[in-house]
Protein backbone atom coordinates (compact mmCIF):
# COMPACT_ATOMS: atom_id res chain seq x y z
CA UNK A 1 0.00 0.00 0.00
CA UNK A 2 2.93 2.31 0.82
CA UNK A 3 6.18 1.46 -0.89
CA UNK A 4 9.47 3.31 -0.89
CA UNK A 5 11.80 1.93 -3.55
CA UNK A 6 15.48 2.92 -3.39
CA UNK A 7 14.59 6.43 -2.35
CA UNK A 8 17.21 9.17 -2.13
CA UNK A 9 16.47 12.68 -0.99
CA UNK A 10 19.01 15.43 -1.36
CA UNK A 11 18.64 19.06 -0.29
CA UNK A 12 20.68 21.74 -2.01
CA UNK A 13 22.18 23.07 1.21
CA UNK A 14 22.14 20.26 3.74
CA UNK A 15 23.01 17.44 1.35
CA UNK A 16 21.70 13.85 1.42
CA UNK A 17 18.82 13.37 3.87
CA UNK A 18 17.86 9.87 2.72
CA UNK A 19 20.07 7.21 1.20
CA UNK A 20 18.61 4.25 -0.64
CA UNK A 21 15.57 3.84 1.62
CA UNK A 22 13.18 1.00 0.76
CA UNK A 23 10.31 -0.49 2.73
CA UNK A 24 6.75 -1.66 2.23
CA UNK A 25 4.00 -0.77 4.71
CA UNK A 26 1.05 -3.07 4.33
CA UNK A 27 -2.62 -2.25 4.68
CA UNK A 28 -3.57 -1.74 8.33
CA UNK A 29 0.02 -2.15 9.52
CA UNK A 30 1.49 -0.13 12.42
CA UNK A 31 5.11 0.99 12.19
CA UNK A 32 7.30 3.20 14.33
CA UNK A 33 10.09 5.15 12.67
CA UNK A 34 12.87 5.80 15.13
CA UNK A 35 16.31 7.33 15.02
CA UNK A 36 18.16 10.39 16.28
CA UNK A 37 17.26 13.93 15.21
CA UNK A 38 18.21 14.54 11.60
CA UNK A 39 18.12 10.83 10.75
CA UNK A 40 15.43 11.44 8.10
CA UNK A 41 12.23 10.40 9.94
CA UNK A 42 10.26 13.50 9.01
CA UNK A 43 11.59 13.40 5.46
CA UNK A 44 10.13 9.90 5.04
CA UNK A 45 6.72 11.12 6.24
CA UNK A 46 6.86 14.20 3.99
CA UNK A 47 7.67 12.02 0.99
CA UNK A 48 4.69 9.76 1.71
CA UNK A 49 2.50 12.86 2.08
CA UNK A 50 3.95 14.03 -1.27
CA UNK A 51 4.93 17.35 0.24
CA UNK A 52 8.29 16.60 -1.32
CA UNK A 53 9.54 14.57 -4.24
CA UNK A 54 12.37 12.04 -3.96
CA UNK A 55 15.62 13.03 -5.68
CA UNK A 56 15.88 9.45 -6.90
CA UNK A 57 13.82 6.28 -6.48
CA UNK A 58 10.05 6.03 -6.19
CA UNK A 59 7.40 6.52 -3.54
CA UNK A 60 4.09 4.68 -4.05
CA UNK A 61 1.06 5.48 -1.92
CA UNK A 62 -2.31 3.84 -2.42
CA UNK A 63 -2.06 3.65 -6.21
CA UNK A 64 -0.23 6.95 -6.65
CA UNK A 65 3.43 7.04 -7.69
CA UNK A 66 5.84 9.91 -7.13
CA UNK A 67 7.29 9.16 -10.57
CA UNK A 68 4.01 9.88 -12.39
CA UNK A 69 2.42 12.26 -9.89
CA UNK A 70 1.16 15.58 -11.19
CA UNK A 71 0.71 18.57 -8.93
CA UNK A 72 -3.04 18.45 -9.41
CA UNK A 73 -3.17 14.84 -8.16
CA UNK A 74 -1.62 15.74 -4.80
CA UNK A 75 -4.87 16.98 -3.14
CA UNK A 76 -6.62 13.67 -3.95
CA UNK A 77 -3.74 11.72 -2.43
CA UNK A 78 -3.79 13.94 0.69
CA UNK A 79 -7.38 12.91 1.29
CA UNK A 80 -6.19 9.32 1.62
CA UNK A 81 -3.28 10.18 3.90
CA UNK A 82 -3.94 11.79 7.30
CA UNK A 83 -1.09 13.72 8.89
CA UNK A 84 -0.51 14.94 12.44
CA UNK A 85 2.40 16.97 13.80
CA UNK A 86 4.00 17.70 17.11
CA UNK A 87 3.01 21.37 16.86
CA UNK A 88 -0.71 20.65 16.20
CA UNK A 89 -1.30 23.31 13.51
CA UNK A 90 -4.80 24.37 14.49
CA UNK A 91 -6.34 27.70 13.51
CA UNK A 92 -6.25 29.82 16.68
CA UNK A 93 -9.26 31.95 15.73
CA UNK A 94 -11.65 29.03 15.27
CA UNK A 95 -13.27 26.64 17.69
CA UNK A 96 -12.48 22.93 17.72
CA UNK A 97 -15.63 22.20 15.69
CA UNK A 98 -14.87 25.04 13.25
CA UNK A 99 -11.33 23.75 12.73
CA UNK A 100 -12.79 20.43 11.61
CA UNK A 101 -15.54 22.09 9.57
CA UNK A 102 -12.91 24.23 7.85
CA UNK A 103 -10.87 21.17 6.90
CA UNK A 104 -13.98 19.46 5.55
CA UNK A 105 -15.13 22.51 3.65
CA UNK A 106 -11.80 23.29 1.98
CA UNK A 107 -11.35 19.72 0.87
CA UNK A 108 -14.64 19.72 -0.94
CA UNK A 109 -17.17 18.19 1.49
CA UNK A 110 -20.84 19.01 0.93
CA UNK A 111 -22.20 21.64 3.31
CA UNK A 112 -25.07 19.42 4.36
CA UNK A 113 -22.67 16.70 5.50
CA UNK A 114 -20.26 18.86 7.44
CA UNK A 115 -22.14 19.33 10.72
CA UNK A 116 -22.93 15.67 11.25
CA UNK A 117 -19.45 14.58 10.32
CA UNK A 118 -17.83 17.09 12.70
CA UNK A 119 -19.94 15.77 15.59
CA UNK A 120 -19.09 12.19 14.72
CA UNK A 121 -15.34 12.96 14.58
CA UNK A 122 -15.41 14.88 17.86
CA UNK A 123 -17.16 11.91 19.52
CA UNK A 124 -14.61 9.52 18.00
CA UNK A 125 -11.73 11.40 19.66
CA UNK A 126 -13.69 11.83 22.90
CA UNK A 127 -14.15 15.60 22.69
CA UNK A 128 -17.84 16.00 21.83
CA UNK A 129 -18.26 18.23 24.88
CA UNK A 130 -15.43 20.57 23.82
CA UNK A 131 -16.78 21.42 20.35
CA UNK A 132 -17.09 25.15 21.10
CA UNK A 133 -13.68 25.58 22.74
CA UNK A 134 -10.88 27.54 21.07
CA UNK A 135 -7.45 25.88 20.80
CA UNK A 136 -6.00 27.97 23.64
CA UNK A 137 -8.80 26.75 25.91
CA UNK A 138 -7.85 23.14 25.19
CA UNK A 139 -5.02 21.18 26.80
CA UNK A 140 -2.17 19.93 24.62
CA UNK A 141 -3.64 16.44 24.61
CA UNK A 142 -7.05 17.76 23.60
CA UNK A 143 -5.53 19.84 20.81
CA UNK A 144 -3.71 16.81 19.47
CA UNK A 145 -6.98 14.85 19.52
CA UNK A 146 -8.61 17.59 17.42
CA UNK A 147 -5.68 17.37 15.01
CA UNK A 148 -6.19 13.59 14.80
CA UNK A 149 -9.89 14.08 14.17
CA UNK A 150 -8.92 16.44 11.37
CA UNK A 151 -6.53 13.86 9.94
CA UNK A 152 -9.37 11.33 9.88
CA UNK A 153 -11.97 13.44 8.08
CA UNK A 154 -11.55 11.61 4.78
CA UNK A 155 -11.19 8.12 6.29
CA UNK A 156 -7.55 7.86 5.25
CA UNK A 157 -5.81 4.59 4.46
CA UNK A 158 -2.83 5.66 6.52
CA UNK A 159 -2.21 8.05 9.41
CA UNK A 160 1.23 9.67 9.42
CA UNK A 161 2.23 10.99 12.84
CA UNK A 162 5.37 13.07 13.27
CA UNK A 163 6.28 13.01 16.99
CA UNK A 164 2.59 13.38 17.92
CA UNK A 165 3.30 13.22 21.66
CA UNK A 166 6.46 15.33 21.57
CA UNK A 167 4.79 18.25 23.32
CA UNK A 168 2.58 16.31 25.73
CA UNK A 169 2.93 15.17 29.32
CA UNK A 170 2.84 11.48 30.14
CA UNK A 171 -0.87 11.21 30.82
CA UNK A 172 -1.90 13.13 27.73
CA UNK A 173 0.61 11.11 25.69
CA UNK A 174 -0.94 7.87 26.83
CA UNK A 175 -4.40 9.11 25.84
CA UNK A 176 -3.25 10.21 22.41
CA UNK A 177 -1.36 6.98 21.80
CA UNK A 178 -4.40 4.93 22.82
CA UNK A 179 -6.39 6.92 20.28
CA UNK A 180 -3.79 6.19 17.59
CA UNK A 181 -4.04 2.46 18.42
CA UNK A 182 -7.84 2.67 18.20
CA UNK A 183 -7.56 4.26 14.79
CA UNK A 184 -5.15 1.50 13.73
CA UNK A 185 -7.39 -1.25 15.03
CA UNK A 186 -10.24 0.05 12.88
CA UNK A 187 -8.11 -0.68 9.80
CA UNK A 188 -6.10 2.47 9.19
CA UNK A 189 -2.36 1.91 8.77
CA UNK A 190 -0.17 4.05 11.04
CA UNK A 191 3.36 5.30 10.56
CA UNK A 192 4.61 7.15 13.59
CA UNK A 193 7.94 8.91 13.99
CA UNK A 194 9.04 9.02 17.61
CA UNK A 195 11.96 9.56 19.97
CA UNK A 196 10.26 7.59 22.73
CA UNK A 197 12.17 4.31 22.78
CA UNK A 198 10.39 3.24 25.97
CA UNK A 199 7.08 3.35 24.14
CA UNK A 200 8.55 1.41 21.21
CA UNK A 201 9.83 -1.28 23.58
CA UNK A 202 6.49 -1.50 25.35
CA UNK A 203 4.60 -2.10 22.10
CA UNK A 204 6.99 -4.62 20.63
CA UNK A 205 4.23 -6.15 18.53
CA UNK A 206 4.49 -3.20 16.15
CA UNK A 207 7.01 -2.92 13.37
CA UNK A 208 10.08 -0.74 13.94
CA UNK A 209 12.08 0.98 11.21
CA UNK A 210 15.25 2.61 12.46
CA UNK A 211 17.03 5.33 10.51
CA UNK A 212 20.53 6.69 11.02
CA UNK A 213 22.06 9.38 8.85
CA UNK A 214 19.37 8.91 6.22
CA UNK A 215 19.66 5.14 5.85
CA UNK A 216 17.59 2.28 7.27
CA UNK A 217 19.77 0.46 9.80
CA UNK A 218 17.07 -1.80 11.19
CA UNK A 219 13.62 -2.93 10.01
CA UNK A 220 11.81 -5.49 12.14
CA UNK A 221 9.36 -6.11 9.28
CA UNK A 222 12.03 -6.92 6.72
CA UNK A 223 14.46 -9.77 7.16
CA UNK A 224 16.68 -8.36 4.38
CA UNK A 225 17.30 -5.08 6.17
CA UNK A 226 20.84 -4.12 6.97
CA UNK A 227 21.75 -4.74 10.52
CA UNK B 1 -25.21 31.06 1.61
CA UNK B 2 -22.21 32.50 -0.22
CA UNK B 3 -19.43 30.10 -1.16
CA UNK B 4 -16.11 29.88 0.63
CA UNK B 5 -14.37 31.96 -2.08
CA UNK B 6 -16.83 34.84 -1.86
CA UNK B 7 -16.79 34.87 1.95
CA UNK B 8 -13.00 34.84 2.07
CA UNK B 9 -12.66 37.52 -0.62
CA UNK B 10 -15.06 39.80 1.23
CA UNK B 11 -13.29 39.08 4.52
CA UNK B 12 -10.01 40.16 2.91
CA UNK B 13 -11.45 43.65 2.39
CA UNK B 14 -12.59 43.74 6.01
CA UNK B 15 -9.19 42.63 7.29
CA UNK B 16 -7.15 45.20 5.35
CA UNK B 17 -9.40 47.95 4.00
CA UNK B 18 -6.52 50.44 3.59
CA UNK B 19 -4.56 48.05 1.43
CA UNK B 20 -7.61 47.22 -0.69
CA UNK B 21 -8.30 50.92 -1.16
CA UNK B 22 -4.69 51.57 -2.21
CA UNK B 23 -4.88 48.79 -4.79
CA UNK B 24 -8.22 49.96 -6.13
CA UNK B 25 -7.00 53.56 -6.30
CA UNK B 26 -3.85 52.63 -8.20
CA UNK B 27 -5.89 50.71 -10.76
CA UNK B 28 -8.39 53.56 -10.81
CA UNK B 29 -5.67 56.12 -11.59
CA UNK B 30 -4.08 54.03 -14.33
CA UNK B 31 -7.45 53.53 -15.98
CA UNK B 32 -8.27 57.21 -15.46
CA UNK B 33 -5.28 58.09 -17.66
CA UNK B 34 -6.55 55.67 -20.29
CA UNK B 35 -10.11 56.95 -19.83
CA UNK B 36 -9.10 60.57 -20.37
CA UNK B 37 -7.26 59.70 -23.53
CA UNK B 38 -10.17 57.56 -24.67
CA UNK B 39 -12.45 60.55 -24.16
CA UNK B 40 -10.10 62.81 -26.16
CA UNK B 41 -9.60 60.22 -28.91
CA UNK B 42 -13.33 59.66 -29.18
CA UNK B 43 -14.04 63.37 -29.49
CA UNK B 44 -11.27 63.87 -32.05
CA UNK B 45 -12.91 61.03 -33.99
CA UNK B 46 -16.33 62.63 -33.76
CA UNK B 47 -14.87 65.94 -34.99
CA UNK B 48 -12.95 64.21 -37.76
CA UNK B 49 -16.09 62.49 -38.97
CA UNK B 50 -18.02 65.75 -39.08
CA UNK B 51 -15.12 67.39 -40.92
CA UNK B 52 -14.96 64.46 -43.29
CA UNK B 53 -18.62 65.05 -44.15
CA UNK B 54 -17.69 68.54 -45.22
CA UNK B 55 -14.62 67.53 -47.13
CA UNK B 56 -14.73 69.18 -50.52
CA UNK B 57 -12.36 70.27 -53.20
CA UNK B 58 -12.60 73.78 -54.60
CA UNK B 59 -11.14 74.65 -58.00
CA UNK B 60 -10.76 78.40 -58.63
CA UNK B 61 -11.25 79.28 -62.28
CA UNK B 62 -9.48 81.81 -64.47
CA UNK B 63 -11.58 84.86 -65.29
CA UNK B 64 -11.25 84.18 -69.02
CA UNK B 65 -12.82 80.71 -68.91
CA UNK B 66 -15.43 80.18 -71.63
CA UNK B 67 -18.88 78.72 -71.05
CA UNK B 68 -17.91 75.65 -73.13
CA UNK B 69 -14.77 75.07 -71.05
CA UNK B 70 -16.76 75.39 -67.85
CA UNK B 71 -19.28 72.88 -69.16
CA UNK B 72 -16.50 70.47 -70.13
CA UNK B 73 -14.83 70.75 -66.73
CA UNK B 74 -18.06 70.17 -64.82
CA UNK B 75 -19.00 67.14 -66.91
CA UNK B 76 -15.52 65.65 -66.59
CA UNK B 77 -15.38 66.08 -62.85
CA UNK B 78 -18.88 64.69 -62.37
CA UNK B 79 -17.75 61.49 -64.08
CA UNK B 80 -14.96 60.89 -61.52
CA UNK B 81 -15.93 57.86 -59.36
CA UNK B 82 -14.97 59.74 -56.16
CA UNK B 83 -17.27 62.67 -56.86
CA UNK B 84 -20.81 62.99 -55.59
CA UNK B 85 -21.78 66.49 -56.67
CA UNK B 86 -20.33 69.50 -58.48
CA UNK B 87 -21.57 73.06 -57.92
CA UNK B 88 -20.56 76.09 -59.92
CA UNK B 89 -20.07 79.31 -57.94
CA UNK B 90 -19.91 82.38 -60.21
CA UNK B 91 -17.87 85.49 -59.42
CA UNK B 92 -21.08 87.26 -58.47
CA UNK B 93 -22.17 84.44 -56.13
CA UNK B 94 -18.71 84.35 -54.58
CA UNK B 95 -18.95 88.04 -53.79
CA UNK B 96 -22.46 87.71 -52.38
CA UNK B 97 -21.33 84.82 -50.15
CA UNK B 98 -18.29 86.77 -49.00
CA UNK B 99 -20.43 89.76 -48.11
CA UNK B 100 -22.79 87.55 -46.16
CA UNK B 101 -20.09 85.69 -44.28
CA UNK B 102 -17.78 88.61 -43.62
CA UNK B 103 -20.28 91.30 -42.66
CA UNK B 104 -17.69 93.59 -41.11
CA UNK B 105 -15.95 93.92 -44.49
CA UNK B 106 -19.20 94.66 -46.36
CA UNK B 107 -18.17 98.29 -46.95
CA UNK B 108 -14.84 97.28 -48.38
CA UNK B 109 -16.55 94.93 -50.81
CA UNK B 110 -19.16 97.57 -51.83
CA UNK B 111 -16.47 100.15 -52.51
CA UNK B 112 -14.61 97.89 -54.90
CA UNK B 113 -14.76 98.89 -58.53
CA UNK B 114 -14.33 95.37 -59.78
CA UNK B 115 -15.01 91.94 -58.29
CA UNK B 116 -11.65 90.41 -57.29
CA UNK B 117 -13.10 87.04 -56.31
CA UNK B 118 -12.69 84.20 -58.80
CA UNK B 119 -15.46 81.91 -59.94
CA UNK B 120 -15.06 78.34 -58.72
CA UNK B 121 -16.51 74.87 -58.81
CA UNK B 122 -17.04 73.10 -55.50
CA UNK B 123 -16.75 69.32 -55.54
CA UNK B 124 -18.42 67.18 -52.90
CA UNK B 125 -16.85 63.78 -52.37
CA UNK B 126 -18.78 60.52 -52.08
CA UNK B 127 -18.78 59.33 -48.41
CA UNK B 128 -16.50 56.35 -49.10
CA UNK B 129 -13.89 58.67 -50.68
CA UNK B 130 -13.71 61.30 -47.94
CA UNK B 131 -10.13 60.52 -47.02
CA UNK B 132 -6.97 62.56 -47.57
CA UNK B 133 -5.71 60.34 -50.42
CA UNK B 134 -8.89 60.47 -52.55
CA UNK B 135 -9.25 64.22 -51.97
CA UNK B 136 -5.67 64.80 -53.08
CA UNK B 137 -6.18 62.63 -56.19
CA UNK B 138 -9.26 64.57 -57.32
CA UNK B 139 -7.56 67.88 -56.54
CA UNK B 140 -4.50 67.01 -58.60
CA UNK B 141 -6.61 65.87 -61.58
CA UNK B 142 -8.56 69.14 -61.56
CA UNK B 143 -5.34 71.13 -61.37
CA UNK B 144 -4.33 69.68 -64.74
CA UNK B 145 -6.97 71.75 -66.61
CA UNK B 146 -5.31 74.93 -67.98
CA UNK B 147 -8.29 77.16 -67.11
CA UNK B 148 -8.12 76.12 -63.47
CA UNK B 149 -6.17 78.74 -61.57
CA UNK B 150 -5.76 76.96 -58.22
CA UNK B 151 -7.13 73.97 -56.32
CA UNK B 152 -7.73 73.99 -52.57
CA UNK B 153 -8.49 71.08 -50.34
CA UNK B 154 -7.68 71.15 -46.65
CA UNK B 155 -5.17 68.35 -47.11
CA UNK B 156 -2.60 69.45 -44.60
CA UNK B 157 -4.80 70.00 -41.65
CA UNK B 158 -6.78 66.81 -42.31
CA UNK B 159 -3.45 65.00 -42.16
CA UNK B 160 -2.48 66.87 -39.00
CA UNK B 161 -5.67 65.86 -37.22
CA UNK B 162 -5.06 62.23 -38.17
CA UNK B 163 -1.51 62.51 -36.83
CA UNK B 164 -2.72 64.16 -33.64
CA UNK B 165 -5.13 61.30 -33.05
CA UNK B 166 -2.39 58.72 -33.55
CA UNK B 167 -0.09 60.63 -31.20
CA UNK B 168 -2.84 60.77 -28.56
CA UNK B 169 -3.30 57.02 -28.87
CA UNK B 170 0.42 56.37 -28.46
CA UNK B 171 0.73 58.64 -25.41
CA UNK B 172 -2.31 56.96 -23.84
CA UNK B 173 -0.85 53.52 -24.47
CA UNK B 174 2.54 54.41 -22.93
CA UNK B 175 1.21 56.26 -19.87
CA UNK B 176 -1.59 53.74 -19.38
CA UNK B 177 0.86 50.85 -19.50
CA UNK B 178 3.16 52.54 -16.98
CA UNK B 179 0.28 53.12 -14.59
CA UNK B 180 -1.03 49.61 -15.17
CA UNK B 181 2.37 48.15 -14.23
CA UNK B 182 2.35 50.18 -11.00
CA UNK B 183 -1.18 48.93 -10.30
CA UNK B 184 -0.15 45.32 -10.96
CA UNK B 185 2.81 45.67 -8.57
CA UNK B 186 0.64 47.16 -5.83
CA UNK B 187 -2.09 44.53 -6.21
CA UNK B 188 0.60 41.84 -6.35
CA UNK B 189 2.00 43.09 -3.05
CA UNK B 190 -1.47 43.23 -1.50
CA UNK B 191 -2.14 39.64 -2.50
CA UNK B 192 1.28 38.59 -1.27
CA UNK B 193 0.57 40.12 2.14
CA UNK B 194 -2.83 38.44 2.19
CA UNK B 195 -1.15 35.12 1.40
CA UNK B 196 1.34 35.69 4.24
CA UNK B 197 -1.43 36.68 6.65
CA UNK B 198 -3.28 33.47 5.84
CA UNK B 199 -0.19 31.28 5.78
CA UNK B 200 -1.45 28.94 8.50
CA UNK B 201 -4.78 28.44 6.78
CA UNK B 202 -3.10 27.75 3.46
CA UNK B 203 -0.78 25.18 5.03
CA UNK B 204 -3.74 23.45 6.65
CA UNK B 205 -5.74 23.59 3.41
CA UNK B 206 -2.85 21.87 1.61
CA UNK B 207 -2.55 19.40 4.49
CA UNK B 208 -6.12 18.21 4.26
CA UNK B 209 -6.20 18.05 0.47
CA UNK B 210 -7.66 21.35 -0.76
CA UNK B 211 -6.99 21.78 -4.48
CA UNK B 212 -4.81 24.60 -5.83
CA UNK B 213 -7.88 26.10 -7.47
CA UNK B 214 -9.79 26.14 -4.20
CA UNK B 215 -6.93 27.89 -2.42
CA UNK B 216 -6.40 30.38 -5.24
CA UNK B 217 -10.01 31.32 -5.92
CA UNK B 218 -10.60 33.70 -2.98
CA UNK B 219 -7.39 35.60 -3.80
CA UNK B 220 -8.27 35.81 -7.50
CA UNK B 221 -11.77 36.97 -6.65
CA UNK B 222 -10.28 39.58 -4.30
CA UNK B 223 -8.05 40.85 -7.13
CA UNK B 224 -10.97 40.91 -9.57
CA UNK B 225 -13.22 42.85 -7.17
CA UNK B 226 -10.39 45.29 -6.35
CA UNK B 227 -9.89 45.81 -10.08
CA UNK B 228 -13.61 46.37 -10.69
CA UNK B 229 -13.70 48.97 -7.90
CA UNK B 230 -10.67 50.61 -9.53
CA UNK B 231 -12.46 50.55 -12.88
CA UNK B 232 -15.54 52.23 -11.38
CA UNK B 233 -13.31 54.82 -9.71
CA UNK B 234 -11.67 55.54 -13.08
CA UNK B 235 -15.11 55.90 -14.63
CA UNK B 236 -16.13 58.41 -11.95
CA UNK B 237 -12.89 60.39 -12.34
CA UNK B 238 -13.15 60.44 -16.13
CA UNK B 239 -16.79 61.49 -15.99
CA UNK B 240 -15.87 64.19 -13.47
CA UNK B 241 -13.17 65.48 -15.82
CA UNK B 242 -15.68 65.37 -18.66
CA UNK B 243 -18.20 67.46 -16.69
CA UNK B 244 -15.55 70.03 -15.78
CA UNK B 245 -14.23 70.43 -19.33
CA UNK B 246 -17.46 70.03 -21.29
CA UNK B 247 -19.09 73.39 -21.99
CA UNK B 248 -16.54 75.46 -20.13
CA UNK B 249 -13.46 74.82 -22.30
CA UNK B 250 -14.78 72.93 -25.29
CA UNK B 251 -17.90 70.97 -26.16
CA UNK B 252 -17.32 67.27 -25.68
CA UNK B 253 -19.32 64.15 -26.32
CA UNK B 254 -19.34 61.34 -23.70
CA UNK B 255 -17.92 58.03 -24.93
CA UNK B 256 -20.28 55.16 -25.90
CA UNK B 257 -21.58 52.89 -23.10
CA UNK B 258 -19.69 49.91 -24.51
CA UNK B 259 -16.42 51.80 -23.93
CA UNK B 260 -17.24 52.53 -20.28
CA UNK B 261 -18.26 48.90 -19.68
CA UNK B 262 -15.03 47.73 -21.33
CA UNK B 263 -13.03 50.15 -19.14
CA UNK B 264 -14.54 48.91 -15.88
CA UNK B 265 -14.11 45.29 -16.98
CA UNK B 266 -10.49 46.05 -17.91
CA UNK B 267 -9.98 47.03 -14.26
CA UNK B 268 -11.33 43.67 -13.14
CA UNK B 269 -9.12 41.78 -15.57
CA UNK B 270 -6.08 43.81 -14.51
CA UNK B 271 -6.77 42.92 -10.86
CA UNK B 272 -7.29 39.27 -11.73
CA UNK B 273 -4.03 39.13 -13.69
CA UNK B 274 -2.08 40.85 -10.90
CA UNK B 275 -3.42 38.37 -8.32
CA UNK B 276 -2.73 35.42 -10.59
CA UNK B 277 0.89 36.47 -11.15
CA UNK B 278 1.47 37.12 -7.46
CA UNK B 279 -0.09 33.79 -6.46
CA UNK B 280 2.04 31.85 -8.92
CA UNK B 281 5.14 33.21 -7.22
CA UNK B 282 4.09 33.07 -3.57
CA UNK B 283 1.68 30.18 -3.17
CA UNK B 284 4.01 27.61 -4.65
CA UNK B 285 6.26 27.76 -1.59
CA UNK B 286 3.60 26.13 0.59
CA UNK B 287 3.92 22.52 -0.42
Amino acid sequence: MIKLINVYKEYPRSGLALKNVSFHLKKGEFAFIIGPSGAGKSTVLHLIHMAEQPSDGEVRVSGYSSARMKRRDVPRLRRRVGMVFQDFRLLRDRTAADNLAFALEVSGAKRSEIKGKVQRLLAQVGLAARAGAYPEELSGGEQQRIVMARALIHDPVVLLADEPMGNLDERASRGVFDLIRDINSSGTAVMMATHDLELVRRYSQYRVIELAEGAIVYDSGNSNAES
Amino acid sequence: MPSHSVREAVAAFRRAPGLALLSATSIGLSLFVLGTFALVTYNVDVTLRSIERRVEVVAYLRDDISAAQLELLQNDVRSFPEVENVTHVSKFEAMREAMQQLEEFRDVFTDLEMNPLPASIEVQMRPEYRDPEAVARVGELMGLYPFVEDVRYGREWVNKIFQLRRLGGAVAAILGTAFAIVAILIIGTTVRMAVLARREEIIIMRLVGATDGFIRRPFLLEGFITGLIGGLLALLLTYGAFLVVDGSLIDLEWVPTAWTAAGVLAGGILGLAASGMSLRRHLISYA
